[in-house]
């Protein structure tokens, strides 16, 4: 442990973490936009730059480890001045877009313009412009909103270990891109959207469906594989219109290509909306009363004639724990066998 | 080769091919003397053997292509050489025994060299780099084997300390100490990595030093690794360098063959091993943590320090990166000890320092002086003065992270803090002379052009701050300058300067805060006259004709590429300033300087 | 499962998924990690950037190989040989647990003798990997500290499945690689709920909990609280159900949200037991290929339309929650099923849903402990006796429920279909990273279809398509004695030469269709991952 004071409050902090984690357990908030918690630190943005007594120049808090004894600064008129002069540069290549960016209300750079009040920009000049879009049905890449923090490198290196993107060309024309430029190839697990701080990796699917203000946000458990991933449904009317997962859940907020993206079969057109009853080799359209009366009465015939263990259930694996509990006791306490199974065995 | 031929007298033909010599057409004047040699031996039965030496940078690039010609005892230097001279230098000198005169070296070849002091460069140029033999037949590899045989690595550390060299790759941070915290820094794996990733323009003394000198290179990293505890080096060469590449690898597998590099090196139990990792050219791999990330196999993108390499450097160990020059170095202050060292320069900056000497000077090339000479020397005694006798303007030390020191301030001293001082550096060794037809805003930006193109992209001051400077830059040469733009560029280099995570965002502004410094009036002219005191920048010119001097020729106007020029012959010309695309064509043409140029 | 049960008396994963970036070996069997569960994949590859060693083991050059310290290309269908011959070594180098085998195992004297016969050179013979590797396996394995086995159906689904398994036992009983944290053996479960259907005991032998249909005593308690008299001869299982079917014996089956007609072996032998049938009614939320062979179809609800809990493959139950109302007249399966029973004259009253999970906390102490209140946030892991019980992140801390470990001696058999002259390749089936299952969700996501969708495909070895002349995309002919599929071929060096590999999500090119109904006797898995099939080029 050592003793660093930030701000003028002194505390003892295990060696080893950032001046950034350290001023968090004093509740002081440095502004940042490249960092991520779970992710290598980066120094890139340079806005929680501090100032540490002894050292000669500004350093990234998020990459400079405390040491004993180590008094910083947070904040002063100097580093006011270059967090708004750096703040202004990125906005000075920035479209600037907001009213139609579907990061909106939901977007850090956004925020910081915000609560530095950043209207005019001293620095205007050329923006990057890219008129590519990526072709792929989930990640929507406007690299013109990119503003290089390198969370989605790191997360696609780091954390998913693939390593799809990289940083590509010098100066100002530096970008993030799969090789080549080619179109995006790879598991679209839709890591590098989660982490993104501005608009530049959004979801495809979830483009135009709606504000963050005006949807709810339910929390529950993913249907694909046994990994029991947590899942936040964003919910607008009756349609899941995104999902995604919170930093604190048992899967850290990582999802996986179905997790995160293949959730629109629940609004398919497909899907069955009425029982439906074998008329004359066909299935046609049935009231529920008429289907479950038909069910229960061939059912119980059928016990009659032939005994219980005519009957037989197959339950699914993928309905809830209560409904397998339900389906289990209807076969073995309403009609009387033991012929029930799933095909979770496999 | 016959009996005969073996007992013949034998005659060296030693030629530059460094940098400029290479440029100069070194290469093919080996091959005229050889053609030569042969043509003459068709008729006559020669007296002696010719041997051809290739050797590195000389120094005096402007005279290249440089020849001696070794006869016995005697030596004597040719200059300004051209493959046709070859023949005549074979027939009069070789062959009958008298120098041709017209190509002797003259007096200001030496008043080029009278105010050098050549330590690094003393081998470069006259022993040959492809031979391991004449390393050590001037005394190369000594200094490793008296360490191994005679010195703990705390000596050689207080050794190198006690010398006081300071770093030539730019920051001039004390090399002992760098070694001393590697030492102390805890891991059993710790590695050297030699910096020859030299990127600022016009600089080229690590590839000069690496093709005149390889062996001085590895001397001195086997000397480091001994002291830091390293049994694995690493040298990060650019790969536009293919000569200095090739140069190494036949020094490394001489030396291998020689067992001075390998395991258990002259039986002292200290091993050491090197490897070339090359570099594909990006100015930012020149930065330590950047190279380090580029040996790792990533994109060379620097990183936060700290922590620093000597305590997490290459793949996370301690490592110790040094420059060409520094390297090369450790062996001579070996040998001759910290107090021969630390009696060269002055307090604080020690020894000789290479400069690529290079501009509006009369006797450009590679220059070896010591600390503490002044600039004046330098540009006046070595270099010879202006060309054309024109008006200096100021000298642009240490490439892109530099700046420009105005004439009066020619007596500073050439030591770090001072040029630190005037708002320069000593850099890596680039040292650019200006006269009056420098545009100090154009100059501004062409630095800026080239920090901009070789920004990594990584921190946003670095990335879009000089960017944007570049854009001030641009429209205030084009005459779009704003009242308020010199503020504006101010504050945003101050903002550059201190936001920028390495060492190239943080002095790209320094080109522009030194012009601004001393030659403010310029950036002023341009801005509220829209005009270019050094008449270069083209969008502030007007070209017209001053009728009183027109003879009406016609040159003018045959030689403007836009059909700008019109009137009849004998009678003064007129240019539309419409259609005038102010190449200046008129005006370099004009023999009656009748051309005006505004 | 029944393989770790009878060795262990519990089945199901003995660690728990945060638990794995502590592990310092990994050793991945018979499991496309991070194809099949991405998120252990994750888990994984955090653990070895925190420097923990990864063995895999896996005929096919899946993506975990470019992570793995160690790989070992086995035969499909020789795990047994395998895992005998690491065992071996072991013992001869005497890296065996002694003490944790002496007070937590038994069976081991004989076992030690039925061992002596596979020397690494036997093991290279059978599996093909070479015997270096299988000695560094072996002592990676048994000197680590932190060691833990992961894997899935390309153990289980063999017709020596439950031999596989007792094999991966006996490893971890013998180096006392059990009952510590991020220290056991673990098969990751494939589907979001098969812990929980298993656990609820959709199974034939069992009443919630794992409990015993034969014992008299568990039937009385189930009989009290449900108020009827229940049967006590265990019923068929699923693979059994379409053998009845076929013999007639079996008249009527109620499927609810399963679509056995694509994912169980044989398509056609599954169609024709179905077809049987005098009554068949299917409860799902799309026409699947089994609904519509059904004479009653019921429109049930998807993960988002209902209230409940999941228990995932780590024991942890965790909270389903309702957000929409299903479309049309769908409902959700809990009223179906109910409103059923109360039409065969046994009515189940709930008044919410938490009252079945009370239920079940009734009837399995393990589940007591675990409320909706509870796992408001995060879910807990059964066992958990008691509402102030924090669950168990990792089984048999300090014991085994059966008291002590079994040892199990495992003879190696081959597979029950192998490569002939007229059948030459091997075929294996499994799942790839963009689809689900039989595809009724995943199918049905339009993103998720244009990028992976209607594209069936076998994957063939470089060496194979070259000697057959195929080009890659070129549709071929996969056959077996079963049935045969058209489907397009992908050149790959990720399965062995002389393997074919098909993913069983595409009803357009069914790779059920050419599969084996050859069963594991004890658990009656079928033999997906072994069977022989012919290539032709169309």
């Amino acid at each position: 442990m050592v003793k660093v004071t930030i701000d003028g409050k002194t505390a003892t902090v295990p060696e080893g973490i950032t001046v950034l984690d350290a001023a968090k357990r004093l509740h002081i908030t440095i502004p940042t936009l490249c960092h991520h918690p779970k992710l290598s630190p980066f120094g890139g943005c340079r806005l929680c730059l501090v100032e540490i007594k002894g050292v000669p120049r500004p350093v990234t808090s998020c990459t400079t480890p405390v040491a004993d004894g180590m008094e910083a600064t947070t904040t002063s008129p100097n580093l006011e001045n270059l967090r708004r002069t750096v703040l202004e540069l990125v906005l000075s290549d920035h479209p600037n877009d907001c009213m139609v960016c579907e990061r909106a209300g939901d977007c850090t750079l956004q925020e910081l313009a915000y609560s530095y009040g950043i209207r005019e920009n001293r620095f205007e000049g050329e923006r990057r412009t890219y008129a590519k879009r990526d072709g792929n049905p989930f990640i929507e890449r406007d690299m013109e909103k990119c503003i290089m923090c390198g969370r989605c490198v790191k997360v696609c290196e780091e954390v998913e270990g693939v390593g799809a993107i990289d940083f590509a060309y010098r100066g100002f024309k530096s970008k993030i891109c799969p090789p080549f430029e080619r179109d995006l190839d790879c598991e679209f697990c839709g890591q590098c959207v989660a982490v993104c701080p501005t608009g530049a990796l959004t979801g495809k699917l979830w483009k135009q469906k709606g504000r963050q203000k005006d949807v709810r946000e339910v929390e529950t458990t993913c249907g694909y594989c046994g990994c029991g991933c947590n899942l936040t449904l964003h919910v607008k009317g009756n349609e899941v219109t995104r999902v995604d997962s919170k930093a604190e859940t048992l899967n850290e907020g990582w999802l996986c290509v179905k997790g995160r993206f293949g959730y629109s079969f629940i609004g398919s057109t497909e899907r069955l909306t009425t029982p439906l009853i074998r008329r004359e080799g066909k299935l046609e359209p049935a009231s529920w009363d008429e289907a479950l009366d038909y069910v229960a009465g061939r059912l119980k015939g059928i016990k009659e004639e032939h005994g219980s263990d005519a009957l037989a259930g197959l339950s699914s694996a993928r309905c809830t724990n209560e409904e397998n509990y339900l389906f289990q006791k209807l076969i073995r306490a309403a009609i009387g066998t033991n012929n029930v199974d799933h095909c979770a065995r496999y | 080769m016959n009996q005969s031929e073996e007992n013949k007298k034998k005659v060296i033909v030693r030629v530059c091919i460094g940098t400029g010599g290479l440029a100069a057409g070194g290469k093919e004047v080996i091959e005229a003397f050889k053609k030569a040699i042969a043509d003459f031996c068709v008729d006559i039965d020669l007296d002696f053997t010719c041997h051809y030496q290739k050797v590195g940078c000389r120094g005096f690039c402007a005279r290249d292509v440089l020849v001696d010609v070794v006869d016995g005892d005697t030596s004597v230097t040719y200059q300004g050489i051209k493959p046709d001279i070859a023949k005549r230098i074979v027939e009069e000198h070789l062959i009958k025994g008298e120098p041709v005169k017209e190509w002797l070296i003259d007096d200001s070849y030496h008043a080029f060299h009278a105010k050098q002091l050549k330590i690094l460069l003393k081998d470069c140029g006259t022993i040959d780099p492809e031979d391991i033999h004449a390393y050590v037949k001037v005394g190369g590899y000594d200094a490793i084997k008296k360490i191994l045989s005679s010195m703990i690595p705390e000596d050689v550390i207080a050794e190198i300390k006690a010398s006081g060299i300071r770093g030539r790759g730019g920051a001039g941070f004390p090399t002992g100490v760098k070694w001393e915290a590697c030492r102390k820094a805890p891991g059993d794996v710790k590695y050297i990595v030699c910096n020859a990733d030299e990127g600022d323009p016009g600089a080229f003394m690590d590839r000069s030093i690496i093709e005149g000198n390889p062996h001085s290179v590895i001397e001195g990293m086997m000397i480091a690794a001994y002291a830091v505890g390293s049994n694995l080096g690493y040298v990060y060469i650019r790969a536009e360098y293919p000569a200095a590449v090739d140069r190494l690898k036949l020094a490394m597998a001489q030396a291998h063959e020689m067992g001075y590099l390998g395991n258990n090196l002259f039986g002292s139990g200290f091993s050491f091993d090197l490897r070339i990792k090359l570099g594909a050219g990006a100015f930012v791999c020149g930065e330590e943590t950047a190279l380090i990330a580029s040996i790792e196999g990533e994109r060379g993108m620097p990183r936060a320090k700290p922590p620093f390499p000597v305590q997490k450097g290459l793949w996370g160990k301690p490592t110790v990166i040094n420059n060409v020059e520094t390297l090369s170095n450790i062996p001579y202050i070996i040998r001759n000890g910290a107090a021969w060292y630390s009696s060269i320069g002055t307090e604080k900056s020690k020894g000789t320092k290479v400069f690529a000497l290079t501009g509006k000077v009369k006797n450009t090339g590679l220059i070896e002086v010591p600390m503490g000479i002044r600039l004046g020397e330098i540009i006046y005694d070595i270099g010879g003065g202006i060309i054309g006798d024109k008006k200096f303007k100021a000298v642009q030390t240490g490439g892109p992270s530099g700046g420009c020191i105005p004439a009066e301030l020619l007596d500073t001293p050439v030591d770090y803090e001072s040029l630190g001082r005037v708002g320069s550096i000593i850099g890596s060794g680039g040292m650019v002379v200006l006269d009056e037809t420098n545009c100090m805003v154009n100059i501004a930006k062409f630095f800026l052009e080239f920090t901009q193109a070789e920004s990594c992209g990584k921190c946003v001051p670095c990335r879009i701050g000089t960017k944007r400077l570049l854009e001030i830059l641009d429209r205030i040469t084009k005459g779009l300058g704003r009242e308020g733009d010199i503020e504006l560029l101010e504050g945003l280099c101050a903002g550059v300067k201190s936001a920028s995570l390495c060492g190239l965002g943080q002095t790209a502004p320094n080109p522009i805060l030194s012009t601004l410094k001393y030659f403010r009036s310029e950036y002023e002219t341009h801005i509220r006259e829209k005009k270019c005191p050094a008449k270069v920048c083209k969008d502030l010119l007007t070209y017209s004709i001053i009728d009183a001097a027109c003879t009406g020729c016609g040159a003018c106007k045959r030689a403007c590429p836009a059909g700008a020029i019109s009137g009849e012959k004998k009678k003064p010309h007129r240019i539309d300033p419409e259609m005038c695309i102010k190449c200046g064509a008129c005006f370099d043409t004009c023999k009656f300087a009748s051309v005006d140029r505004e | 499962m029944a393989g770790l049960a009878t060795v262990f008396g519990s089945g199901a994963m003995t660690n728990s998924i945060p638990e794995i970036v502590n592990n310092d070996l990994i050793f991945v069997i018979g499991s496309n990690t991070t194809e099949t569960h991405p998120i252990i994949g994750l888990k994984m590859k955090k653990a070895f950037r925190k420097g923990a060693k990864l063995i895999v083991a896996d005929p096919r050059r899946i993506d975990l190989v470019r992570f793995a310290d160690l790989w070992l290309r086995q035969k499909p269908g020789t795990d047994v040989a395998l895992l005998n011959s690491m065992m071996h070594v072991i013992l001869r180098e005497s890296l065996e647990d002694n003490e944790f085998i002496a007070n937590h195992a038994e069976g081991f004297e004989q076992f030690r003798a039925s061992l002596a016969e596979f020397t690494p050179e036997v093991g290279e013979k059978i599996t093909g990997v070479p015997k270096a590797k299988i000695r560094e396996a072996a002592v990676l394995y048994a000197n680590a500290e932190r060691a833990a086995i992961y894997y899935t159906m390309g153990m289980t689904q063999h017709t020596h499945g439950t031999d596989n398994v007792f094999s991966i036992a006996n490893l971890a009983l013998m180096t006392g690689n059990l009952g510590r944290e991020s220290v056991g053996v673990n098969p990751l479960r494939g589907q979001n709920n098969v812990q929980g259907a298993s656990d609820m005991a959709c199974a034939p032998d069992v009443l919630p909990g794992y409990q015993k249909v034969d014992a008299l005593q568990v039937r009385e308690r189930f009989e009290k609280e449900w108020g009827v008299v229940l049967p006590g001869k265990a019923g068929l299982t699923a693979t059994e159900m379409t053998e009845a079917a076929l013999n007639g014996s079996l008249k009527a089956m109620y499927i609810m949200g399963e679509n056995p007609v694509l994912s169980d072996p044989d398509m056609r032998h599954t169609v024709k037991a179905l077809k049987n049938l005098e009554f068949l009614v299917v409860q799902d939320i799309f026409l699947t290929e089994t609904a519509a062979l059904a004479d009653v179809v019921l429109p049930a609800s998807s993960f988002a339309e209902k209230d409940g809990t999941f228990t995932n493959t780590e024991r942890r139950v965790q909270r389903v929650r309702k957000v929409l109302t299903p479309p049309g007249d769908a409902r959700e399966d809990s009223w179906i099923i109910a409103e059923i029973s109360k039409r065969l004259g046994y009515e189940m009253k709930y008044h919410a849903m938490e009252d079945v999970m009370q239920e079940i906390g009734r009837l399995w102490p393990a589940m007591a402990g675990i409320s909706y209140s509870r796992i408001e946030k995060r879910g807990l892991q059964w066992p958990c006796p008691t509402s102030d019980h924090p669950g168990t992140p990792y089984l048999f801390k300090g014991g085994f429920p059966r008291g002590k470990g079994r040892f199990t001696t495992v003879p190696y058999r081959p597979s029950a279909e192998l490569p002939d002259g007229e059948y030459p390749f091997l075929l294996s089936t499994g799942r790839q990273l963009f689809q689900y299952h039989t595809g009724t969700m995943t199918r049905k996501t339009s993103a998720i279809e244009a990028i992976a969708g209607g594209r069936p495909y076998v994957e063939i070895h470089p060496d194979d398509a070259a000697r057959l002349h195929i080009a890659d995309g070129q549709k071929i002919t996969v056959s077996s004695r079963r049935g045969s599929i058209e489907i397009a071929a992908r050149i790959t060096e990720r399965p062995l030469e002389g393997m074919v590999f098909i993913p069983f999500h595409f009803t357009e090119a069914a790779a059920n269709v050419l599969t084996n109904t050859a069963l594991d006797p004890v658990c009656k898995i079928p033999e997906f991952k072994v069977c022989a099939v012919k290539i032709e080029v169309s």
